[in-house]
């Protein structure tokens, strides 16, 4: 007598102990109706990239903006050529809160055999989303990832584990693990944010703490324009004037998880 | 019964083992290290007295307030008790609620931030804050992304 695992496991999963996941498989459909419903009223934050006006120049001014108000370690070029890391390492431990990459990196799903030339190579400036439906802060034990009302997919480094399950779950791999310690890589730091600690994931806020003394995010303030920023509920935001006037994109909106950047091409 | 005996013995009485320490020369000089060795923080430590800390309140910020004014956003009485839980609510209250400033029991409202308003005024970490907390043996792991600005304001005023 007795059970062997392979037993136990199934059982397990018959009897709900395997958690959401076995939920998910005997009742599908059961979680995606548990995520939230588009709201209409109240604040939600949007972002429109006008792909027109977005020169590499203006790109790499955005990503210099927002990383050295918020402190991103900088592990390509270490500010002391000593800290220099190993061409992997830089690739896998790179912090982003915004960056730039092609369409064809950017845009997966999208490719068709012949398609306008002006897309092939071009540079996107890419973020967090702020998906409607985040997997991220699905998939977050610790609720240290969370869905604000007005939209901001947050991060409290407080209570964050350094899990990845975020990073996991985030399909525009818009989150940063901190492998080590990043204060040596960062070039000037800016006393009034916080660095992050080792063993933490980072990403895009938004610029919350800028939203909340009524400024506009670093990124767009820094893009002349090219970058346009606003509340989607707000009939005359706007961005809801640039969506209404022009054929927007969004990355992977097929995945479900409704992100909030929209690209003008 | 109790004599039986199969080939795997099952069914033989307890055999009888004599208890004794092997080797207790080196037992007990292993003990004696170890004791010397853990107990050295106490022996050595015994009979003094350490200075109780004197948190220094004399920064240029708190200087260039005027007497009246010179207070931290609750009685210092209740401070020196609960800064610990006023900073842990004001993180609660920051970041998961947005809510960024903070009512005082006198009805003032001050920003909500470590870095950014007590800072200010107790600039000098290392004589303020580490004191303490260096006498009591505890360590807050908010520096390690809050910056204490210290280097910061030394520079500021030349020193």
């Amino acid at each position: 007598m007795g059970i062997n695992r392979r037993d136990f496991l199934k059982l397990a999963g018959l009897l709900g102990l395997g958690g959401k996941a076995a939920f998910e498989l005997v009742l599908p459909g059961e979680v995606e109706a548990a995520v939230a419903k588009t709201q209409a009223t109240g604040t939600r934050w949007a972002l429109v990239v006008d792909m027109r006006k977005l020169t590499d120049k203006v790109a790499a001014r955005c990503i210099e903006a927002c990383h050295s108000l918020h402190n991103v370690p900088n592990y390509l070029e270490p500010p002391d050529p000593k800290l220099a890391l190993s061409e992997d390492l830089k690739n896998r431990w790179q912090i982003k809160w915004i960056w730039s990459d092609v369409y064809e990196h950017a845009f997966v799903g999208f490719e068709q055999d012949h398609q306008w030339d002006k897309l092939k190579g071009m540079n996107f400036l890419l973020l967090c989303n702020h998906c409607e439906n985040p997997p991220c802060v699905r998939v977050c034990p610790t609720q240290a990832t969370y869905r604000r009302p007005d939209g901001i997919v947050m991060m409290d480094m407080h209570r964050c584990i350094g899990c990845r399950f975020c990073m996991a779950g985030c399909p525009y791999a818009a989150r940063s693990f901190n492998w080590r310690d990043p204060r040596p890589y960062i070039a000037k730091i800016n006393p009034n944010y916080p660095t992050r600690e080792i063993g933490v994931v980072e990403k895009c806020l938004l610029c919350e703490e800028r939203l909340a003394q009524g400024q506009q995010p670093a990124c767009v303030e820094a893009s002349g324009g090219a970058l346009i920023f606003g509340n989607l509920n707000e009939e005359n935001s706007p961005v809801r004037a640039a969506l209404r006037a022009h054929y927007t994109i969004r990355r992977k909106p097929y995945l479900g998880t409704n992100p909030q950047v929209y690209y003008i091409v | 019964m109790a004599d039986y005996k199969n080939e795997f013995g099952w069914f033989a009485p307890k055999p009888t083992v004599e208890k004794k320490i092997y080797s207790l020369k080196a037992v007990a000089v292993g003990l004696g290290i170890f004791l010397v060795v853990f107990g050295a923080p106490l022996l050595l430590n015994m009979g003094q007295v350490h200075p109780v800390p004197q948190p220094s309140l004399d920064t240029p910020a708190i200087q260039k307030l005027a007497e009246k004014e010179r207070q931290c956003v609750e009685p210092t009485e209740w401070m020196r008790a609960n800064h610990m839980q006023l900073l842990w609510d004001w993180r609660e209250q920051v970041v998961r609620t947005g809510e960024r400033y903070y009512t005082t029991s006198q009805g003032k409202k001050v920003l909500a931030s470590l870095s950014n308003n007590c800072m200010e005024c107790h600039s000098n970490k290392s004589q303020f804050c580490d004191q303490c907390h260096n006498y009591v043996a505890v360590v807050p792991n908010c520096w390690g992304c809050h910056l204490p600005k210290e280097q910061n304001v030394a520079k500021a005023e030349g020193k």
